[in-house]
Parts: C-alpha cells; structure tokens; sequence
C-alpha cells in the first residue's frame, strides 16, 4: 500500500517544479549582451600601429587628465593637473609647485570634471586642453604640443566650479560658475541666511592667449545651483547656456529640498551683450584676490595674485540674461551642431525638453515673459520649446551629437544610451552601459562638426566588469559604435580615477606637432647646467645649489661633500640628452620629497633639508641605458657647525658666496 | 483493504498481476488516467475513515507545512542594471530579510527617492502571530492523520486554502499600502500617475527597476502541501459519492 503514496505528492511537486521553472523563464534576461559580428577586428590596433583618435577623460577625484587611444582603449598618458604626482614629480618640484597655488595655499589636490578641447570656428583646433577644478575653483590649460599643463587660473567669488570650462566657438572664452552659491563677498555669516546673502556667479575666462588667462567679467546671480554649460554656436554664437537646480534655494538636504520645483531654469547668457556693457564701463569692480599660475617658456612655473574683477548685475546690464524654464533639476545642456537645439538633461525628468533659439530670440523680442526672478526676466516655457523627447530613458543627463542629425543622450537610472533624432524628437536606437552611466562622449559630439564614429559610455558603477579588485574598483567605460543604424558595442575598458566628461579629436591633429625634446638651447632655466664642464656645487649662506648634470650613464657631479644638517640643499638637475625618449629621473634616500623626472633639455629642482648626518646616496630612477644602474652619486652629510669643506667632482668651479647657515 | 492497486503500467488490456513485471512495450500512462484509476480504486473505501494512503499523505503534507517555519514564504527580486549581483527580499513567516546581508536596507535606502516608507519587519503584526497559525495548522494536519476522520480532513483543508488566500489578500494589502502610500513631500523622484506596487504574482517594471515576485522555497512547499490535502480531500469526496452511489445501486 505504502507504494501508493507518492503519486499525488510527486504530482503535486511536479506542479510546483513547473511553476518555478515558468517563474525563471519569466524573468528578463541578464543585462550581458552578446557582441555580434568581428567585434574584435573593429578596436584591434596591430602592434606599432597608432590608434584613430586622441581622448582625453578626466581624472573626476584624482584630479588629473587621461590620454587613451581610441579604438583601442589603450592608457597613453596621464598628465597631472591639479593633483601632485610623485611619478614624475609635478607639484613636488621647484618648477611645478607654484603650479598649485591658489589663495588659499597649495592645493594638492582637485576633483577635475570636464575637458575642453580649445576650438576655432566651433570645432576642436588641437591646440589645448581646459579644465575645471570642482573643489577649489580653477580653470587649467594643457597644451597638446607637450601634454603638460601650462597655465591654471583660479576663479574668484566662486564655489563648486562645475559648470566649467565649457569653451566659447574660438576659445575667446572658457566659463565657469557656481555649483555653490557662498556668500558674495566671502565672510563669517550665519548658513540659515542663505536666500538673503548668498549669490551665484558666472564667470568669462579669457582663454586664447598663453599665458594671459584672466577672469573677463563676472555675472552676479540669482543663489541656485549653477551645474553644467555649453556655449552657442552658428546662429546662437555669442550666447552660452547654463543649467540650474535648487531654484527652491534651500541650504540643506538638497536631495528632498532642491527636488521640489516642476522646473528650474536653464541661463542663457548673452556673453557678448555683457562685452559691450563691460566696454561702456558698466558693473563695478570688486576687489578680491586669486591667483594665476603660469609655466612659461623658461618652463619655471610663476605665481600671481591678482587683484579685482570687473562684476556685472543683471540690473547692469539688460538683455545680458534670461532664464528658460525647465523641468526638473536639469543636469546637461547641450547645444546642437546646428546651433539651434538648446537639449537640457533633467535627471529627474521623464522628457528630454529641448528649446529653440531662434524661439527664444523670438520670445525675447515678443517679450512672451512669465515673470522674472531677482530681476532676470523668465521666458514661458512653452514659447521657447522645439519639442520634448518621449520615454528618452530614465534620469536623461547629457547629450552629445553626431552631425547627421541624432543626438545620444545617456539615461543615469535606466543606465543606457537613447539615440533620438533632431526635429523629430523620436527614439530611434538605445543601448545598456556597464553601468549607470554619467556623460557620454562622441569625439567632436558637442562641436559643430562631429567626427561621429564612435561613441564613448562613462560609467560611475562598475561591480562585475572586470576581475574583482576589491572594494575600491576602476570606474567603466564603453565604445560604441556609432557609423550604423544601430548602434554597436565594441570594447569595455578600465579607466583611472572618474572619468568624468571626455573630449576626443582625430590623431592626425596632433601628432605630428608634440615635442619630442626640449631643445637644450633653449633653456633658459636661471639654474641649468648646459655643459657638464658646469657641473658644480655653490653655497649662499644656508643654501647649497647643486648645478647637477645627467647623461647617460652618469650624474655629474656624483661625489658631494660638505653640505651640513640643517642646510636647505636644491638639486638642479639638467637632463643634457637631446635623445627622444630618454628622460632621466632623480632620487636621494631619505627625502621627504618625491622623484624628478626630467625631460631631454630641461632642468628640474629638487629641494632637501637633510635632518642626519650620513652619506646618501642617489641614482636615476628612469630606466635610461644599459649602464642604468651605474647611474648613481653620494652626498656627505655633516652635523651642523662641521667644518667640512663643501666640494664635488664637478668639473665646474664650486664656491661659497656666503658661509654660514648650518651652525 | 482489498481494493486492488491499480497498475502504474499499463500492459495490454489486461492489468497485470501484482508485482508481476510489466511486459513489454512500457508506456506510462498520463497523469490524467493515472488519477481516474487511483479515484476509481478507492471507491471501496470505508465510509468515514481515511485509507492510509490518504492519512500518510495528510502527514507528509502536516509535517511539510512546517519547512515555512525556516524557509522564506514570499520573494521580491529587483532586477536593474546595475545591480548586476541581484537584489531582493523574503518574506519569511515571521520577518522580512534581505536575500543578501544588505539587501534590505539598499532597498530602503533606494526606496527613499521614491517617498516609500521603510520596510521593517515590526511593523507587520501578521508576523509575530503567522508561526503559531502555521504550527496550529500543522499540527490540525496531524490529527486529521491521526483519527483518519474525514470530516476533519474537509475542515482542514478549507482552512488551509482560506488562511493561504487570507495571506495573499494580506500580502497585496501591505504591498498596495507601500507602493501607494508616499511620502509626496519627500519624495525626490515624482513621476505622475507612478506609483510602486510590486505584483501579487508575476513581474512588472517600476521604473529602472523589473520587480519579480514569486513564492519562496517554503512558499513553493506550502503550495505543494496544500495541493497535496487538497487533492486528497478532493479525492475522498468522489470517492464518498460513488460509494454512496454504489451503495444506493445495491
């Protein structure tokens, strides 16, 4: 009989397996999508082949610049910004550390958001890079001839420079704003008197003379969030957009007090309305300080404090500033190739709005106002709409385009790209990204001319990409495929840091312009050695300069004696090598100081205060020649008030031109 | 007890004798013949008191009953890019859990945008009785096995099927309550006309997130254990009637 009992419970398991396995079927599938075609061949650069573009992402929190190749997603550089970087000694150095500087001190460190390839009619020229600084308002300049950062500009009256440094169609203009309104003038004051005292900024940066980047003029606004920016182009050159959220004006908890308003605003700023007002001496110059930083031919970075900055009021200067309503905490603004398309991202929207200029010029003209706000008049909405994008994905951030007549625009929450087409505002294509995606990058995608090939995901999450590498993981992004009707995945890489925005041109715009040496007669360095028969060690009262010479295999001089504890010891390295690819690097034990690294024809400085006696040796730490590891010296070290004469086997003449110091 | 087991193979027209080794060709009957022929075998049964057949299945399914006690009754999985690891909660007999560690209070914290409220086991009261109705239901199973009353066993099984649909009316309450009920003040992300609830049964999208809810694997017992009683009840009452008819006939 026992045998009989089990037929109903199998059935009943049965049913139940049925179910389950229904219930698994149902579920989506996995976000993994498989690649089709010869993927591979597509992003494969053969060895000693050179990849199709430049791109630059930025570094977000480690401050700094990536170089990658593209197709193939090759790291080519980093060049350090607004971070020091022992690697290669840059703000640990004599020459780069006033680099840093800013009024507050030396900054080590910046959170570097958004690259800007410098333009000339509306479309990348090669020249430099900018970029901002979030933390400690900064703009830098990079020049792409020697992947070095020349000049860093800090902004005053500012906080949080996000909406940065996005660049004028000549680059009369880098701009920057306000993530954080402060109060303005700076001063002790109570938090809780935020709407009363604190304001935003909006500042031009003169940005196409080296050398010369200075704070044009400065629009004092309205106390919101002043996010991201893009300047006009074609019809709308002259005029620059500007995102803003937390137009509730609340000074905590953003997340549920700035999250409030059906819209905020996107700032339309009629850059050159307010040259003109500057020009007729309207505004007032306010007094405050900041700094410029500049690495100049002699290739020694200089510091300056300025002094004053021309600012402008809307009430100085009517017609300068408009606000166009828009939905739901925009993120991006984006302008079209054409010039006419003003796209705002609303990380909250469920629509992509975009608004038209020439309805907005119209809108102006009609003066079709909906009211104003601390004295900047505020479009209606719908007189300056073009359309909307319908289910463009969720959390829509920022687009970019591909000029032939799509926008990709990357959904945050939904963690996607959409492609929608210009005009008729229709979803034509989307694409998962590895994951949640933040800016998306075409290489030209926010010029007048895009080189829409491919298209770059930058992703903030990255969890199961890679082999796992602990908690703390390389941030994700993916090329895209961009030439079909669809869009295609091609490659998934690692990048350092948080690639933040991304800029990308053609290699051939470049690379055949950057330096390969520093041409050696050309150093105007006021400490370099140019031939080692000048090699030598010189005392100023408690100073010892080292006028130090490298060249394969061998330092000069490499033998120094009597330098004394307490002494501040500077070592002037002069590489001699007019090789390309030799730099030589320096290092003595026990220095609380990075490496030098130095490049064919230049000199870099290395400051010691050496606390002990002892004898210290130093060698080249850049792997130069065979005989690499011969390439070393000692230094003596003496107690203070040690009656050691100070030599070296310098072939030059070493003097003391002031004793003391030490005792 | 001396009804015939009806044959598992059939093997011609002719059942074979018991235990005598099915001849060839074997086919399995459907599931559909297997269960006339079980019916049909019990006619003979006694008139009030289970086969032990029935009792022994009513125990298994009692006892089975009991694996809700430890295992998760209900399960909400979250599917989104990126949580490409998964993200989910149970619902167990007496709390509500993660499936992972942190599970629950990511939910929570996601959910913030949205102005739900947060999800904690204390505030469902269902939970600190539903242990003691499913050991009582356990236990009422295994005095229906027991003293074999089949009266018993109809009142039992009613009540199984009344309490699993009192658990699912009680499911779709709370889960209408949070999906519906935000915080509007709070809330970060307001869609109009969006609101949270993820399905009694089946997936749906609620925004970047597909909501899959299906039983748990205690869940997945109790089904099978109900359906277990319910087929041995239902069985017992055609069983009754045809004895009764046979009955009449004689």
């Amino acid at each position: 009989m026992a045998r009989r009992i089990p037929r109903p419970f199998v059935l009943g398991l049965v049913a139940g397996a049925a179910a389950a396995v229904f219930a698994y079927a149902c579920r989506t599938t996995g976000p993994r999508g498989v690649l089709d075609g010869d993927v591979a061949s597509r992003v494969y650069v053969a060895p000693g082949e050179h990849d199709e573009f430049y791109a630059f992402l930025s570094g977000g929190f480690s401050g700094q610049v990536t170089v990658y190749g593209l197709p193939s997603g090759r790291l080519l550089k980093i060049i350090p910004v607004f971070s020091q970087h022992p690697e290669n000694g840059w703000g640990y150095s004599e020459e780069t550390k006033p680099m840093l500087e800013t009024s507050f001190g030396l900054v080590p460190w910046d959170d570097a958001h958004h690259p800007q390839l410098s333009k000339t009619n509306g479309v990348p020229d090669g020249r430099w890079l900018f970029i901002n600084a979030n933390n400690t308002p900064r703009i830098a300049r990079i020049s792409l001839a020697t992947f070095e950062t020349e000049e860093i500009i800090e902004i005053p009256q500012s906080a949080g420079n996000h909406a940065s440094p996005f660049v004028t169609p000549n680059s009369e203009y880098v701009v920057a704003s306000t993530r954080f309104s402060v109060p303005v003038p700076q001063r002790d004051i109570s938090i809780d008197e935020y709407k009363a005292a604190f304001k935003g900024t909006i500042s031009f940066i003169r940005a196409d003379r080296p050398g010369e980047m200075d704070i044009a003029f400065q629009l004092l606004v309205p106390g919101y969030n002043y996010d991201l920016a893009h300047a006009g182009k074609g019809p709308s050159y002259g005029w620059a957009f500007f995102t803003t959220y937390n137009t509730e004006q609340a000074n905590t908890l953003l997340e549920i007090n700035a999250s409030q308003r059906d819209k905020d605003f996107v700032a339309a700023v009629n850059w050159r309305r307010a040259e003109e007002c500057v020009a007729q001496g309207r505004g007032r110059n306010v007094p405050v300080t900041y700094v410029h930083n500049y690495l100049g031919e002699e290739r020694v970075a200089r510091s300056e404090r300025k002094r004053g900055v021309r600012v402008l009021e809307p009430a100085d200067c009517d017609g300068m500033i408009y606000y166009l309503p828009t939905p739901k905490s925009p993120h991006g603004v984006d302008v079209d190739p054409s010039g006419e398309y003003i796209v705002a991202g609303g990380k909250l929207a469920t629509v992509i709005p975009v608004h038209s200029f020439s309805k907005m010029l119209a809108a102006i003209e009609a003066r079709d106002f909906e009211g104003e706000a601390e004295g900047i008049p505020v479009l209606r909405y719908e007189a300056v709409l073009a359309g909307e994008v319908q289910t463009p994905g969720l959390g829509p951030l920022h687009t970019e385009f591909d000029g032939k007549g799509y926008a990709y625009t990357s959904a945050f929450l939904s963690s996607e790209i959409v492609k929608w087409k210009l005009g008729t505002w229709e979803v034509v294509d989307r694409i998962p990204t590895y994951y949640s995606i933040g800016h998306l990058m075409i290489p030209g995608g926010d010029s007048e001319k895009p080189w829409g090939k491919y298209v770059v995901a930058l992703n903030k999450i990255t969890k199961d990409r890679y082999l796992p590498t602990g908690p703390e993981l390389a941030h994700a992004a993916q090329l895209i495929d961009i030439s079909g009707e669809r869009m295609k995945l091609l490659l998934d890489f690692p990048t350092l840091g948080e690639p933040h925005y991304a800029q990308a041109l053609p290699a051939e715009l470049i690379k055949d312009k950057v330096v390969r040496i520093y041409d050696i007669q050309r150093n105007r360095h006021p400490y370099a050695t140019l031939t080692e028969a000048d090699a030598r060690v010189e005392r100023r009262g408690g100073t010892v300069h080292v006028y130090m010479t490298a060249i394969r295999s061998h330092f000069s001089p490499d033998i120094i004696e009597g330098i004394r504890v307490g002494d501040t010891v500077k070592f002037h390295v002069t590489n001699l090598e007019q090789d390309w690819d030799v730099p030589h690097g320096f290092a003595a034990m026990g220095v609380p100081n990075a490496e030098l690294l130095i490049m064919p024809g230049e000199t870099k400085t290395l400051t010691w205060v050496p606390q002990q006696p002892g004898v210290y040796p130093f060698y080249c730490t850049d792997f130069c020649s065979a005989l690499h590891q011969e390439m070393q010296g000692y230094v003596r070290v003496s107690p203070a008030g040690a009656n050691v004469p100070l030599t070296s086997n310098g072939a030059g003449q070493s003097k003391v031109l002031a004793s003391g110091g030490g005792r | 007890m001396t009804t015939r087991r009806p044959p598992l193979v059939s093997g011609g027209e002719g059942a074979a004798p018991e235990g005598a080794p099915p001849s060839a060709p074997v086919v399995v009957r459907t599931a559909a013949t297997q269960m006339r022929l079980w019916i049909v075998s019990a006619a003979g049964a006694a008139p009030d008191r289970l086969g032990p057949g029935a009792r022994i299945a009513v125990a298994i399914a009692a006892l089975a009953l009991l694996a809700v006690l430890v295992l998760p009754l209900w399960r909400i999985d979250l599917e989104a890019p990126q949580y490409p690891e998964g993200l989910g909660m149970e619902i167990r007999v007496n709390t509500i859990v993660g499936v992972k560690p942190n599970d629950l209070n990511n939910i929570n914290n996601l959910n913030h945008y949205i102005g739900m409220k947060v999800i904690r086991p204390e505030d469902f009261p269902e939970l600190r009785f539903m242990p003691l109705i499913v050991a009582g239901l356990s236990a009422m199973g295994l005095v229906v096995a027991a003293t074999g009353r089949r009266r018993l066993l109809y009142a039992w099984a009613a009540l199984l099927v009344l309490c699993a649909l009192a658990g699912l009316a009680d499911f779709y309450r709370w889960s209408y309550d949070y999906g519906h009920n935000l915080d509007h003040e709070r809330a970060i992300i307001k869609v109009p006309g969006m609101t949270y609830q993820p399905p009694l049964i089946g997936s749906k999208q609620l925004l970047n997130f597909r909501a899959h809810s299906w039983p748990g694997s205690g869940g997945w017992i109790a089904i099978a254990a109900g359906g277990l009683v319910t087929l041995v009840a239902g069985r017992e009452l055609v069983r009754t009637r045809w004895a009764r008819r046979v009955a009449e006939a004689a």
